[in-house]
């Protein structure tokens, strides 16, 4: 495209917010009843990182690791990448992140979770709760129903979102960081395409941004 | 699709000469008044008559396989097709809009029925055939009417594939878009120098800048015009909404803001249809209206400019 430069944010949206809605109405309706189950494994993520062991937190990363490259495959690619064609870009980095945890995760003293309960495990720990129990029912409150829920471990935002919490309070700091790249590029990417089709969506993933960089620089090294 | 077969037969040929002498009889952009249907310009390059407005495909028709929305933009389609419209604009840059035209084409069995306008969209000359190759059977069309170099993306190495299609009888016309009056100097350029069958650019009663020389330039030489963006993606219909319609709109035949604007559009003598997109029937038919009689003369088309710049 020539001149992209000059072209307004909204000119580069190529889908309208009812064909993004309903993008999660009819994942939601091909996976059910997979959405208990999501909810079950966040709501064991959750336990894991309030009561965290090395074998636990291995699961975790594993658990997470098939959740980037279900939802890379099953979403990005079979119905976010036909109607936005720089979606096909964006799969592997979602390989590239499930890739990562399992590296990570997968080997010994790879992550650790600090004891205790200082600020950014707080945070860590927020994001988490945020992403399983409550992201999905911001389609409720924007007026989108139940059907169009966006879950953990089915739809990007709310995984990019626990992904964060993860990162931002594992040790070592450089494993964080490394973990918190591609999932605060999503959000970001996220956050700008819903501030383009519904304003008040985009709020959740930049805000997860801005707080897991927060506490991940509050965090112990 | 308006599909010529490669072997004429005498009736065909004597038909064709018909249509030469009808169009060499014209001014090269005259409306044609044809009762009870809308109004049509022929197509500088053919003589054939094209269907003052027609129908974009940028956002509104990406809806990927949801079956709920295809059958939205089918019913879009059938209230086009019933309205008299045939041009439909995509592009392979438009998601799954080329998809879903050919998935109303196929619905609505209207092969025969559209005037099929697409573009090639690579940066890599190359790839062009190929891309146009996926396009043709999206769209469930043995070929083209119309392809055009999408924002003159390599547009000397596309044109000249396109040419070479045209030529092979692989494409009826040739054309190359830009938008949002971006490069005019470039295609004013490309206007005086290729071979074209059409331009496409952005042209609306605010967007004007095309009408000091690209408009008059793309008359001159015998180039079919196709404005897009006619409500700046709704920008403009948003603009206006709220704020009335000046008494005399009623005279043109105007009842609103979008008629309005399409009227002053295709009103301009060298343009030969505009391509509003839409995802409501009721704004189709809307539209379809616009092209009716009666039309803006060159003083009533200052007064619309008029009024709507100082609103």
């Amino acid at each position: 495209m020539s001149a992209w430069w000059s072209y307004r944010p909204e000119d580069l949206l190529m889908f309208s917010s009812r064909v993004y809605e309903r993008l999660f109405v009819l994942h939601n309706q091909a996976l059910w009843p997979a959405q208990p189950l999501a909810l079950a494994l966040g709501a064991g993520l959750c336990l894991v990182l309030l009561r965290p062991t090395a074998g636990r937190l291995r699961l975790v990363a594993l658990l997470l690791a098939a959740a980037w490259g279900f939802v890379a495959w099953a979403f990005l690619w079979q119905r976010y990448a036909p109607i936005n064609w720089g979606i096909r870009y964006v799969v592997p980095l979602f390989a590239l992140q499930a890739g990562l945890l399992l590296v990570l995760g997968g080997r010994r003293g790879g992550l650790a979770l600090p004891s205790g309960s200082g600020a950014s495990r707080g945070l860590g720990l927020g994001l988490a709760g945020y992403a399983v129990f409550l992201h999905p029912l911001t389609a409720v409150a924007l007026g989108r129903g139940l059907a169009g829920a966006e879950v953990f471990a089915l739809a990007p935002d709310p995984l990019a979102i626990a992904t964060l919490g993860l990162a931002a309070m594992v040790r070592p700091a450089r494993h964080g960081w490394a973990l918190l790249v591609v999932p605060a590029l999503w959000c970001l990417f996220s956050a700008a395409t819903l501030s383009l089709l519904d304003g008040p969506a985009a709020w959740p993933p930049l805000l997860a941004v801005a707080i897991a960089v927060a506490a991940r620089l509050m965090a112990p090294g | 699709m308006a599909s010529e077969p490669h072997a004429l037969t005498r009736r065909q040929l004597l038909g064709g000469l018909l249509a030469l002498a009808a169009g060499a009889a014209l001014p090269p952009c005259s409306a044609v008044a044809e009762p009870g249907d809308i109004l049509t310009r022929r197509v500088p390059a053919t003589g054939e008559a094209l269907p003052l407005v027609g129908l974009g495909s940028w956002i509104t028709f990406n809806v990927g396989d949801d079956p709920l929305l295809l059958a939205s933009c089918t019913a879009v389609m059938a209230a086009f097709f019933a309205g008299g419209g045939r041009m439909i604009d995509s592009s392979p840059m438009y998601g799954s809009s080329q998809a879903t035209i050919g998935h109303g084409l196929a619905e609505l069995d209207a092969a025969e029925r559209v005037y099929a306008a697409d573009k090639v969209w690579t940066s890599r000359p190359a790839e062009g055939p190929a891309q146009i190759e996926a396009s043709r059977r999206d769209w469930g069309l043995p070929r083209f009417d119309l392809l055009q170099v999408h924002n003159l993306l390599a547009w000397e190495e596309n044109l000249a594939t396109l040419q070479a299609m045209r030529a092979a009888g692989e494409v009826r016309h040739v054309g190359i878009t830009t938008s949002h009056g971006r490069r005019h100097a470039a295609l004013e350029r490309i206007l005086r120098e290729a071979d074209l069958d059409f331009v496409q650019l952005t042209y609306n009663i605010v967007d004007r800048e095309a009408e000091r020389r690209l408009l008059p330039l793309a008359r001159e030489r015998g180039i079919g015009v196709i404005a897009n963006r006619p409500f700046q993606q709704k920008r403009l219909i948003r603009r206006l909404e709220g704020k009335p319609l000046p008494d005399w709109a009623a005279e043109l035949g105007a009842a609103t803001w979008a008629q309005f604007i399409l009227k002053f559009i295709v009103s301009h003598p060298a343009v030969s249809c505009a391509i509003p997109a839409t995802t409501r029937v009721d704004h189709v038919r809307e539209n379809l209206a616009a092209a009716r009689e009666p039309l803006p003369d060159a003083a009533l088309r200052r007064r619309m400019a008029d009024y709507v710049h100082r609103l």
